[in-house]
């Protein structure tokens, strides 16, 4: 039982690491494209339009998030703000 | 094969061969440290159970799974990691983060192995325990990404096998040249290999994503290269960009920067 209770916290933790971790904003900007193609799939071309940019944009947003906390750990000189 | 089957097996190849490097480097130490029979056995195992979940999670996917809704929630997870490895890469590539020492895990892992004040020196002939769980370790944690690239990429566009065979063309392939110049895994250039994988990735998830909900692409699969072309524009814009935001750190902080990245990875 406990072995079970093992694993499924693992499995748990794999997952939360792998798809939120320390990007969160990526996991929001994913379920966002998601919910965009949804919306728009009668307008071909403002939906293919509308998920393209969507992603550049969150792209671009994480990385700067990445870069400014990356920063701030330095500043800090701990683990804080790690990308 | 189809351009869309080419950029698949190529995506498949350069993701798993990124993390077989970040594999090898830790076999390669706990072999040179505890004895190689066990650190192999322990990798052998990790490739072993990585392979049943392909087949296990994999053939049930693209059997039983209608192939809009795997197209959506595979394309998602593909978009997910797709980002993450870019933004990884892109910060590195324009020096906001130190990239990825192979020399400096490899010195690193030796060090906390080769305690004399370990229980298990002078076992490097017999079997042990320690360096089987870490070289089996890292191959299943460093494969998981690889197996779930493997299953995504292979289900969406119902070529399991081929995506399952340039998996193993990299490991066989990465694995024999890396044993082969055994401590030069550093000259390998993981940062751009890691990058085109990011590319890649974010391109099918995007590209099933909107499949997947109906919105057909101008040029059904040809529409794959042009947003790989598309976010090699971007990628190389934001690189640009997020060097101009470079500014030089104070001695002390940037002396910290560098501990902490060993630290991290």
């Amino acid at each position: 039982m406990r072995y079970v209770q093992r694993a499924a916290v693992a499995f748990g933790r794999f997952w939360w690491d792998f798809l939120i971790g320390d990007t969160p904003e990526l996991f929001v900007g994913t379920l966002l494209v998601v919910g965009a193609a949804a919306l728009l799939r009668h307008d071909r071309l403002a939906g293919l339009t509308v998920v393209v940019l969507l992603t550049v944009v969150f792209l671009l947003a994480s990385t700067y998030r990445g870069r400014a906390s990356a920063a701030r750990g330095a500043a800090d000189g701990n683990g804080a703000g790690q990308v | 094969m189809s351009t869309t089957e080419v950029t698949l097996a190529l995506a498949v190849f350069l993701a798993s061969a990124v993390e077989t490097v970040e594999a090898l480097t830790i076999v390669l130490a706990t072999g040179a440290t505890r004895g190689w029979r066990s650190a192999l056995e322990g990798s052998a195992a990790g490739v072993v159970l990585l392979s049943v979940l392909v087949g296990v999670v994999g053939v049930p996917l693209v059997r039983y799974v209608p192939i809009a809704t795997l197209r959506v929630v595979i394309g998602a997870l593909l978009l997910v990691l797709g980002l993450s490895w870019l933004r990884k890469a892109i910060l590195r590539a324009s020096g906001h983060r130190a990239p990825h020492d192979e020399d400096r895990i490899y010195a690193d892992t030796v060090s906390r192995l080769d305690d004399p004040s370990g229980p298990s020196q002078g076992l490097a002939s017999r079997r042990d325990a320690l360096a089987f769980v870490i070289s089996f370790k890292a191959v299943l944690l460093e494969g998981m990404e690889v197996v779930l690239i493997v299953l995504s990429l292979g289900a969406s566009a119902h070529r399991l096998g081929l995506a399952a065979a340039s998996a193993a063309a990299a490991v066989i392939i990465i694995g024999t040249a890396g044993a082969l110049v055994a401590r030069q895994l550093s000259a390998i250039p993981e940062n751009v290999m890691k990058m085109a994988v990011g590319i890649m990735l974010t391109s099918f998830g995007l590209f099933w994503v909107a499949e997947g909900m109906g919105l057909r692409w101008p040029g059904s699969d040809l529409a794959v290269p042009v947003l790989i072309a598309g976010f090699v524009g971007v990628t190389g814009l934001a690189v640009a960009w997020m060097r101009s935001l470079v500014r030089p750190a104070p001695p002390g902080v940037a002396a910290a920067l560098a501990e902490r990245e060993g630290a991290v990875r």
